[in-house]
């Protein structure tokens, strides 16, 4: 029961705190993108076993995606991103609203078949050389992107602003990046304590063993980078428009930027736990935040030092540490151990089964 | 499409062109080889990935640029800039060993994977806090050899830099084989536990290996702060090109990885000549993905093989 009113006390917070705190929309949005993707890397780094390093990829394509089909419906993709045309582009608000909605949803589908294609190519690879590989396709996609004339090449991509009053925009952005987090983080409650939650943590555990016992391991991980890659997408669909001008390397696939901070925050708040991704990404956020107020220059020492701190002395996160202490509050029976099963039967032997 | 294959066909005019990408690229591929030696070496006896490796290089880059350049009276001559920043390197990895290394070495490898990364991070940006985030390169009074008619330009900066990189390779090369040191350490890469048994300090040995990486890292970002420029943020690109020589080569293939480094470097200036310079980085990364993915069915073939 009081469960549940905890459920309801988060999501009344999150719903009035735009209207509380009327400065920091943009920044609250922020954060529940970095909730966003951190859940969504702790599904396949966390819960199933597979350090991805990028899946900043699936927020550029998602991105380029949507502002690519919302130009396209009202005009031509080429001779809009062409810088030197002068030419002027309107958009209709049904186009922008199309362009938003739709757009951000092919995104996400588009992140899905992507995933499914690499996963396919890069999922027998192993540990860090998978970690390798997918920080070499975020990289790539970033290169490729950037050399890519018809979709703006290394300028990035302008997309139309919103097109009536502009902070009712913002609080258009932080209720849909609301709506997918909060979705996501319902289906991740409802998906771990399934089936499939529990073959993906069998893979993560020894996939080997779960190969073994005729889990079919190859699929489990299409599908788990699959979902978590769709969500990405919607997200990066989302962010294009918010941000409204967005380039390839800076913003889109910025592998050493938020690529990284995702991982920072499914570990700082304790990786393969429900609940971890979301207070690390909250705690990050905040911290982040006040370097970048307070110690101007000196921000991203400040951030390498917080990823080295997390990574070497405190790799079990925030909730992984509570859970250790306080296992009973997350549902785990510790059975004290009687030593009922340690001993070996004492009868007589049958024949044979000496060693 | 058109400029690509039009690209292509210069190689077949222009014979000679071709003599030009392969000295460039071997000029380049030194330097990717002796930064990819270090990881060889890291990556080999303490199973670490060091991410933060180009970043050594670069820093390596502004030791020499900064005690050759803005020292004014005090400047010293460009090429002791190459053993200055081998030995300043030296104490920056001895104490990133202290400090984080020797905690991540019997972690799983993502771990040192991420670690490392948050180095680089820090270390690129005390670089652009401290020198400011414009290219910068040494002039060295050296000119430009013409070659062939003047189609072939070898500037003797270039040429002392990749003849540096060369003795130092065969320098750590004949240390390794030679010294106790050296057999000290490829004993523990073989099993520290049967080394320790032996009496070898193996944290010391682990301490002394990651040093002398950065110190070879430092040495090459000299070398190509002499012959090229460097940028604070420029790390990236050679701890990228590490990772696919040393994947590339095998690990505990050290020849390998200077055969690896050399042809990665003549194979990304033919690249760059043919689909742009733009494309240089995106070349590389996919070759890694490539040689991830062979590497894979390769393993994969071993395993059925087995079965």
């Amino acid at each position: 029961m009081s469960k549940t009113l905890f459920y309801i006390a988060i999501l009344a917070i999150s719903l009035i705190a735009p209207f509380a705190f009327p400065d920091y929309k943009t920044q609250l949005a922020t954060l529940w993108l970095m909730i966003i993707v951190s859940l969504t890397w702790d599904m396949t780094g966390g819960q199933m076993g597979y350090n991805s390093l990028g899946n900043i990829f699936f927020y550029g394509a998602g991105m380029y995606v949507a502002g690519v089909f919302g130009i396209g419906i009202a005009h031509d993709v080429g001779a809009y991103n062409n810088a030197f045309s002068g030419d002027v582009f309107k958009f209709t608000p049904t186009e922008y609203f199309v362009g938003l909605f739709v757009g951000s949803l092919l995104g996400g589908v588009f992140c899905s078949v992507s995933a499914l294609i690499l996963g396919y190519l890069l999922f027998g690879l192993r540990g860090p050389y998978f970690a390798i590989g997918t920080l070499g396709v975020a990289v790539a996609a970033g290169e490729l992107v950037a050399n890519w004339e018809w979709i703006g090449g290394g300028q990035g991509i302008s997309l139309p602003v919103y097109p009536y009053d502009l902070e009712q925009g913002k609080d258009v952005f932080y209720f849909m990046f609301m709506g997918v987090g909060v979705a996501l983080f319902a289906f991740l409650a409802w998906l771990y304590n399934t089936k499939f939650g529990a073959a993906i943590n069998a893979i993560r555990d020894d996939e080997e063993k779960a190969e073994g016992l005729g889990i079919d391991t190859l699929r489990y991980k299409l599908f788990t980078w699959a979902i978590a890659a769709f969500f990405v997408g919607i997200a990066g669909g989302i962010s294009g428009y918010q941000l409204i001008h967005f380039e390839p390397l800076e913003s889109a696939f910025q592998t050493i930027n938020l690529g990284i901070f995702m991982v920072v925050c499914a570990l700082l708040g304790g990786k393969g736990t429900l609940w971890g991704p979301v207070v690390g990404a909250i705690l990050f956020h905040v911290f982040k935040e006040v370097t970048w107020n307070y110690l101007l220059g000196w921000q991203w020492v400040a951030l390498g030092a917080l990823i080295v701190v997390t990574v070497v002395y405190f790799q079990e996160g925030i909730v992984g540490w509570v859970r250790r202490q306080k296992p009973e509050w997350f549902g785990i029976v510790v059975e004290e151990d009687t030593g009922a099963r340690a001993k070996p039967t004492t009868g007589a032997q049958p024949a044979g089964a000496a060693e | 499409m058109d400029q690509i294959i039009s690209n292509f066909n210069l190689l077949f005019q222009f014979p000679t062109v071709n003599l030009k990408i392969i000295i460039d690229g071997v000029m380049v591929g030194a330097l990717f080889a002796l930064a990819a030696y270090g990881l060889a070496l890291v990556w080999g006896v303490m199973n670490v990935k060091n991410l933060a490796q180009g970043d050594f290089v670069i820093a390596g880059g502004y030791v020499a640029w900064f005690s050759s350049t803005q020292m004014g009276e005090y400047s010293i001559h460009p090429l002791l800039g190459v053993p200055l920043a081998f030995i300043v390197l030296w104490g920056v990895g001895w104490i990133v060993y202290k400090l984080v290394i020797n905690r991540v070495i019997e972690r799983d490898l993502f771990t040192s994977l991420l670690a490392t990364f948050g180095v680089a991070i820090m270390t690129a940006q005390i670089l652009n806090l401290l020198f400011g985030s414009d290219t910068q390169s040494i002039q060295l009074p050296y000119e430009t050899l013409h070659l062939f008619g003047g189609v072939v330009d070898l500037p003797i900066a270039k040429l002392i830099g990749v003849g540096l990189a060369g003795v130092l390779a065969l320098g750590v090369v004949l240390f390794m084989r030679y010294s106790r040191t050296g057999q000290a350490i490829r004993a523990t890469a073989q099993d520290p536990r049967a080394a320790r048994v032996l009496g070898i300090n193996t944290d010391r040995i682990y301490a002394f290996t990651f040093s002398l990486n950065a110190a070879i890292c430092g040495a090459a970002g000299a070398i190509i702060v002499m012959a090229w420029v460097i940028q604070p943020f420029y790390g990236i690109v050679y701890s990228i090109r590490a990772f696919v020589v040393v994947t590339a080569a095998g690990l505990g293939n050290l020849p390998g990885v200077i055969a690896a480094g050399l042809g990665l470097g003549v194979l990304e200036q033919y690249g760059a000549l043919i689909f742009g310079i733009g494309y240089q980085q995106a070349i590389a990364v996919l070759l890694l993905l490539i040689v991830l993915i062979i590497r894979l069915a390769q393993q994969q073939r071993v395993r059925q093989a087995l079965q």
